[in-house]
């Protein structure tokens, strides 16, 4: 049995003031100055504790207050309300939701994982990742018990090639050219970031975190900086075909190097290979109408790994259609499998995934591993305003972070993430992350269910209803 | 008030009354909210305009409106009657930080409404269905009949039996189609127990013990209890099993599907301990599955153990929602079940880890229908009381579910609502619920008064009643288990030929 594999985590409290989802308005006008105030029977005694932040120009209430109302409810003169705070709504997209950037931020500084009562509060089912459930194992199948840590549950992967079959040689002697092959002991890896304010520092710590975490970091050559040589067989540098000549010495390092295909990057390959032997080839791709048979075609030339990415919110354009994510990873798993070839190549994929359901969900539809990034921003407490974007100043000043405190934050994000893959392989009863791995047969979808119940009962489905 | 006949000659049981029960907290939380400007001369006109007693005036002045009781724009009249224009109306600004998409801010304060009044709330507060956008709260009843006049309603029924197999034991029968769901001592207090174990006495139903032990105090409800035995064991005695009518297995939640409970250690006070014969302040586990049951032959064995040593009682089991659930009610009906409680991963009221509750396990509609129609398919449907939980808030909820192939249902978050829980959800942190609901803080738990708890739920259920019964009224039925199975009442909403309901 490997090494039993834990992430330590420590508390890391934010450097700025995190935007609260409500905001309290309590005034001074009506206030009938009660012997006893209800603002002294808080029971999370937030208006002792709160300060003006001189900074942020913020009081520090909303973050404290767990909206429980009892000071609402109970001030004789009605002078305290809450309402929703309009800064909260207005952060991320529709895809990266205030509550999604929230939650980062919390594992972020606890290392813990989300817990509440009161049931699920959310949508019935949703677009992308939401059109799914996990399964779980009842009576006959048993579950595992992994995060009490009493049932030990494998998160590692393995990256590489694969051998399909032994050759022999005239003596009948095995001849073996394995393939390299590099075990990370969660099923993900740092990728490339889409924007961010990106100092040497912010590298620093993520790099960091991937070394310590024991996976890999996708890092621009362009952002190449010396202090991240401590950090280079963790570090996987992203290069286009003509950068091969240029920085030899950056492949010279590491153990895995990212290619951003041309759509005929096999000749840059075989020249990659021959010069490096050791070095692992990642070649990243596009999900698109064709990546099946690309992501083939580079599995023949003898790519080690592949790739393939959606935009940062999931999307993919086939013709004129969008897909998800992972449907398309889908797509391209079952490709491999029809064409016998799955196990020849790894295939990590990328874009869209914001939590650690995600990571499970990107498995189960054919990926043996997911890249994660703006959830690496998020943890160091970016509020994806994307002024970086437009060369604006970051308003938490990422580029400033202490590459410790933020190597901290990213080791609290990926260990609560850990310990929520274990909590849905347990309930599937998997004890291997990698059995995961396009098992469809884990999960349940949307449109099956509906087929299978309401679909009988009903009908057709409304084509106008599917959102 | 009138009586309902029941199975047993000697049992005779009336529908609980209702007593107006306000909020405990001076301001209730409404929908809307009104402002009245420095131009008010306390003429008193909002007051004799105003049909919900809104307005009040004393002692020549105007008391702080009863903004909660306000049923908004269609009313209006307080507004445009003030001869000094000093009124304005506004909705109220906290809604926007109560309830989500499954309890919308509609929802909570319905139920408020419920639990105060004991009916429907007036005026445009959406009260059958949240917003989630799939399940329940995409169907819609389609009715035949028009509502009949209201003398006719005493020839309703609501009442349904629990054991369906005849084997000699007890003929439980139930008031509303409705029982309490598993809390247990250490995640509710002990006035919050014993204020469900006499609302579910008041209307010949049950509550369930859940995993903690069974408190003294509830002895005297003791036939209207369900003692959970579930996998940690916590607090399960012979004496316990001897008790009860109905012992219910407990295999999965729908909070946490696949995953085993956890009280936090903050939770486990020297009584919690003492109930649980574990030590205060340590986290108590409850494991996940019962290590002694991996086949429905090991099912069977826990069954029989029961059934030897309590002869009496029916046993209930309350599995969650795998794929595979219909093959899972199969299998607890052939071990000699009474009843299969299924519940549904979006429900549950315990502090639960947030991916285990959006993902884990199906949603309970589909349930629902995946294990009526494979019963049926086994000729066995007519054998065994399938009970649905997780995620069922609302009258409307509890009848569709029924309509989907349930013969009853079982709550617990929609209780927590009428005894003024928010879904703040902070139900694990801290010393626990600041409403004093589920929370084993002494000073906390003197917030929830029992007179006040148990009318309160009497009252949500008398409502829920006067909804059974007029559902029932509007599809030209007289009993709710006529309702079951009947998928030909219901439309979807995204399905074709919904147009006509909607």
């Amino acid at each position: 049995m490997p090494k039993k594999y834990h992430i330590e985590t420590r508390t890391a409290t934010p450097r700025f003031v995190p935007i609260g989802k409500s905001t309290i308005l309590d005034w001074e006008g009506g206030c009938l100055r009660c012997f006893k105030c209800v603002k002294r029977q808080c029971i999370y005694d937030a208006y002792n504790k709160r300060t003006f932040d001189v900074k942020q120009l913020t009081d520090t209430i909303d973050t404290i207050c767990k909206n429980c109302l009892r000071c609402v409810q109970s001030c004789p003169g009605q002078v305290i309300t809450k309402i929703l705070n309009p800064e909260y709504k207005t952060m991320g997209d529709s895809y990266w939701t205030p509550d999604i950037i929230s939650r980062e931020w919390y594992q972020a500084e606890t290392g813990s994982i989300p817990v509440s009562g009161a049931g699920y509060p959310g949508p019935f089912s949703g677009p992308g990742f939401d059109d799914m459930w996990t399964d779980m194992s009842e009576i006959v199948r048993p579950t595992r018990d992994g995060i009490h840590g009493r049932e030990y549950i494998n998160t590692m992967v393995s990256l590489g090639r694969k051998l399909t079959s032994l050759t022999f040689d005239d003596k009948g002697k095995p001849v073996l050219d394995a393939p390299r092959e590099i075990e990370i002991p969660i099923p993900l890896i740092f990728g490339t970031l889409p924007f961010g304010s990106l100092s040497p520092d912010v590298y620093l710590a993520m790099a960091g975190a991937a070394a310590e975490l024991d996976t890999l970091i996708e890092i621009p050559v362009e952002a190449w900086d010396k202090d991240l040589e401590q950090y280079a067989t963790y570090v996987v540098p992203v290069l286009s075909e003509e950068q091969i000549q240029t920085h030899g010495h950056l492949i010279e390092t590491a153990r895995v190097v990212e290619i951003k295909d041309s759509g005929n990057s096999e000749g840059a390959l075989k020249k990659l290979k021959a010069k490096h032997p050791e070095v692992m080839v990642m070649i990243k791709t596009a999900l698109n109408e064709s990546c099946p048979q690309r992501v083939q075609a580079l599995a023949e030339a003898g790519a080690d790994i592949i790739h393939v990415y959606a935009d940062r919110n999931g999307n993919v354009q086939i013709g004129d259609k969008t897909w998800f994510v992972k449907d398309a990873v889908r797509k391209v798993h079952n490709y491999l499998v029809d064409r016998g070839i799955r196990d020849s190549v790894t295939v990590v994929s990328s874009g869209g995934i914001a939590m650690a359901e995600h990571v499970a969900k990107g498995i189960i539809c054919g990926a043996d591993a997911v890249a994660v990034d703006i959830p690496l921003l998020l943890a160091l407490e970016c509020r994806m305003c994307l002024r970086c974007a437009k060369g604006l100043s970051c308003p938490v000043e990422i580029e400033n972070v202490h590459p410790q405190w933020g190597k901290t934050r990213i080791m609290n994000l990926i260990g609560a993430w850990r310990n929520q893959i274990l909590e849905v392989l347990g309930a599937m009863g998997l004890r291997e992350v990698r059995r995961l791995r396009g098992e469809v047969g884990r999960a349940m979808f949307f449109k099956d269910l509906e087929a299978q119940t309401f679909g009988k009962l009903f009908g057709m489905r409304d084509q106008g209803s599917e959102k | 008030m009138r009586n309902e006949m029941t199975a047993d000659s000697d049992h005779t049981w009336a529908i609980p009354e209702v007593r107006r029960t306000p909020d405990r907290f001076r301001n209730a939380i409404g929908k809307y909210r009104l402002r009245r400007s420095d131009a008010c001369v306390a003429c008193g006109t909002c007051a004799e305009v105003c049909p919900y007693g809104v307005h009040i005036k004393r002692n020549k002045k105007m008391a702080t409106p009863k903004h909660y009781l306000c049923v908004g724009f269609s009313c209006n009249k307080c507004v445009e009657a003030c001869p000094e224009k000093a009124l304005s109306l506004e909705e109220n600004p906290v809604t926007g930080v109560i309830g989500d998409r499954r309890w919308t801010p509609d929802l909570l304060i319905s139920t408020w409404h419920m639990a105060e009044t004991g009916d429907v709330p007036p005026g445009d507060i959406e009260y059958k269905t949240g917003d989630s956008g799939g399940g329940f709260d995409r169907l819609r009843f389609h009715y035949t009949e028009e509502s009949s006049n209201e003398a006719d309603k005493a020839a309703f029924s609501t009442r349904i039996p629990l054991n369906r197999l005849n084997d000699g034991r007890g003929k439980v029968e139930i008031g509303i189609p409705v029982y309490g769901g598993g809390m247990s001592y250490g995640s509710i207090s002990i006035n919050t127990m014993i204020a469900r174990a006499r609302a579910w006495q008041a209307w010949d139903s049950f509550t369930c013990t859940g995993e903690g032990g069974y408190p003294e105090e509830l002895y005297p409800y003791d036939d209207h209890v369900i003692t959970q035995v579930a996998t940690g064991l916590f607090g399960v005695r012979e004496e316990t099993i001897q008790r009860v009518k109905i012992i219910e297995f407990k295999y999965a939640q729908g909070a946490k599907p696949g995953l085993g409970g956890h009280l936090l250690g903050d939770k486990v006070t020297p009584q919690v301990a003492k109930m649980r014969e574990a030590v205060a302040g340590s986290s108590l586990f409850s494991p996940f599955p019962f290590h002694s049951v991996y086949s429905v032959e090991d099912h069977k064995k826990h069954i029989d153990w029961i059934k030897e040593m309590n002869p009496k009682a029916l046993v209930s089991v309350k599995v969650s929602t795998p794929t595979d659930v219909d093959m899972v009610a199969v299998g607890s009906y052939y071990a000699g079940a009474h009843i299969i409680h299924l519940d549904g991963s979006y429900g549950g009221t315990g502090a639960a880890p947030e991916i285990a509750k959006k993902n884990i396990a199906m949603p309970i509609e589909y349930a629902i229908v995946k294990v009526h129609n494979f019963l049926q398919e086994e000729g066995i449907r007519d054998k065994i009381t399938v009970i649905a939980s997780g995620g069922i808030r609302t009258a409307y909820d509890v009848a569709k579910a029924i309509a989907l192939g349930a013969d009853g249902v079982v709550t617990g978050t929609s209780e927590m609502v009428a005894l003024g829980c928010i879904r703040c959800r902070n139900c694990e942190s801290g010393r626990g619920c600041a409403r004093g609901i589920a929370t084993t803080d002494p000073e906390l738990t003197e917030l929830v008064n029992v007179d006040w708890a148990t009318q309160r739920l009497i009252n949500l259920f008398a409502a829920w009643r006067i909804q059974f019964v007029e559902i029932l009224d509007r599809l030209g039925m007289t009993d709710i288990r006529e309702l079951v199975g009947r998928t030909d009442c219901l439309r979807h909403l995204d399905y074709e030929g919904a147009k006509a309901v909607a």
